[in-house]
C-alpha cells in the first residue's frame, strides 16, 4: 500500500472509538472533497465495522488513510483485530447471514456503501479494507 | 449522556442532539419506555434531525424504541431522518428503519395528534381546544 498524505489510527477498545472512528472518517471525507451522500456512508461503514470489532474481537485499531493520487481522490480504511476471526468470509458475505442474531446490515452491507471492499481472516487475525474514491 | 424528555400534555418529544455511543443509545431507549409508562403517554415524537449518521445498530435502537413503546399502547413517529441516512440505511439494507416517519417535528405533532384523535378511546385533558 502506498503511504498516505495524511493517516490516523485510532485504537478500537471500547463502544466510545466507535464514535471517534467515525467521526475521524467523516472528517477526511470532508476535507478530501467528498459529498454529503459518500461523507455519510464511509462514516456509516466504519460505524458497521468497528463495532464488529468490539462485539467479536473485543478490541483491534481503524486506520483511516488519504491514499489519493494523479487520477483519484481515495480514503482507505483498513480495520483490524486479533480476534477468532471469520471462519467463512464467503457465508459472511452473504446477505441475511449473520452470527450474532443481530438486525444488523452486517458485512454485505457495509460493503454496499462502499467502492471496495476487501477481507482476509484466520484465527488470530481478521483484516477488512474499504475505500471509497471519485475521479479528480 | 442524558437525553432530555419533554413533555407536551400526554406527548413525550424527544430530540437527540448527539452521535450517542451504543451505551447511550441504551440509555435513552431504558430511560423513554419508563416515562411513557410514567405519564402514560399516548403519543412520542422522536426527532433525529440532529443525527448525520445512523448504523444498523442506532437503526434497530430506534426501532425498538418505537415497538416497545407502541405495546405500552402510544403512538409513535420519527422525525427528521436526514436525506443522507435514509440513502444509507437503504443501501445497507431494506429493513434497517421501519417505523413510522415524518419530515419534522411539526409535521410529526400533526400526525401523533390525528392518530391520537382517531383511536377515540382517550381523551386529553390537557388539550381541549382542538
Amino acid at each position: 500500500m502506498t503511504e498516505a498524505f495524511a493517516s490516523e489510527l485510532i485504537p478500537i477498545r471500547t463502544p466510545t472509538d466507535i464514535v471517534t472512528a467515525r467521526r475521524a472518517a467523516r472528517t477526511l471525507c470532508e476535507r478530501l472533497g467528498f459529498g454529503k451522500a459518500d461523507q455519510t456512508r464511509l462514516a456509516t461503514a466504519v460505524s458497521e465495522l468497528t463495532r464488529n470489532v468490539i462485539q467479536y474481537a473485543g478490541e483491534g485499531s481503524c486506520q483511516i488513510s488519504d491514499t489519493s493520487d494523479a487520477r483519484y481522490r481515495r480514503i482507505r480504511v483498513l480495520v483490524e483485530d486479533h480476534g477468532p476471526g471469520i471462519p467463512d468470509t464467503t457465508l459472511a458475505l452473504t446477505d441475511g447471514y449473520s452470527t450474532s442474531g443481530g438486525l444488523g446490515a452486517g458485512l454485505p452491507g457495509t460493503r454496499r456503501l462502499v467502492d471496495d471492499f476487501g477481507i482476509e481472516s484466520m484465527p488470530g487475525l481478521t483484516r477488512i479494507t474499504i475505500a471509497l474514491q471519485k475521479p479528480l | 449522556m442524558k437525553i432530555p424528555i419533554l413533555r407536551l400534555g400526554r406527548i413525550l418529544l424527544v430530540s437527540i442532539q448527539d452521535d450517542l455511543t451504543d451505551n447511550d443509545a441504551m440509555q435513552f431507549q431504558s430511560d423513554l419506555v419508563e416515562r411513557v409508562a410514567e405519564i402514560e403517554a399516548l403519543g412520542v415524537a422522536i426527532d433525529i434531525t440532529a443525527l448525520d449518521v445512523v448504523d444498523s445498530y442506532m437503526a434497530r435502537v430506534i426501532n425498538d424504541t418505537a415497538c416497545m413503546v407502541g405495546l405500552l399502547g402510544a403512538e409513535v413517529v420519527i422525525c427528521g431522518v436526514q436525506p443522507f441516512v435514509a440513502m444509507t440505511l437503504i443501501e445497507m439494507g431494506r429493513d434497517l428503519l421501519g417505523a413510522n416517519c415524518a419530515f419534522n417535528l411539526e409535521q410529526g405533532l400533526e400526525i401523533l395528534n390525528r392518530r391520537i384523535a382517531t383511536r377515540g378511546d382517550i381523551h386529553i385533558d390537557e388539550d381541549e381546544d382542538d
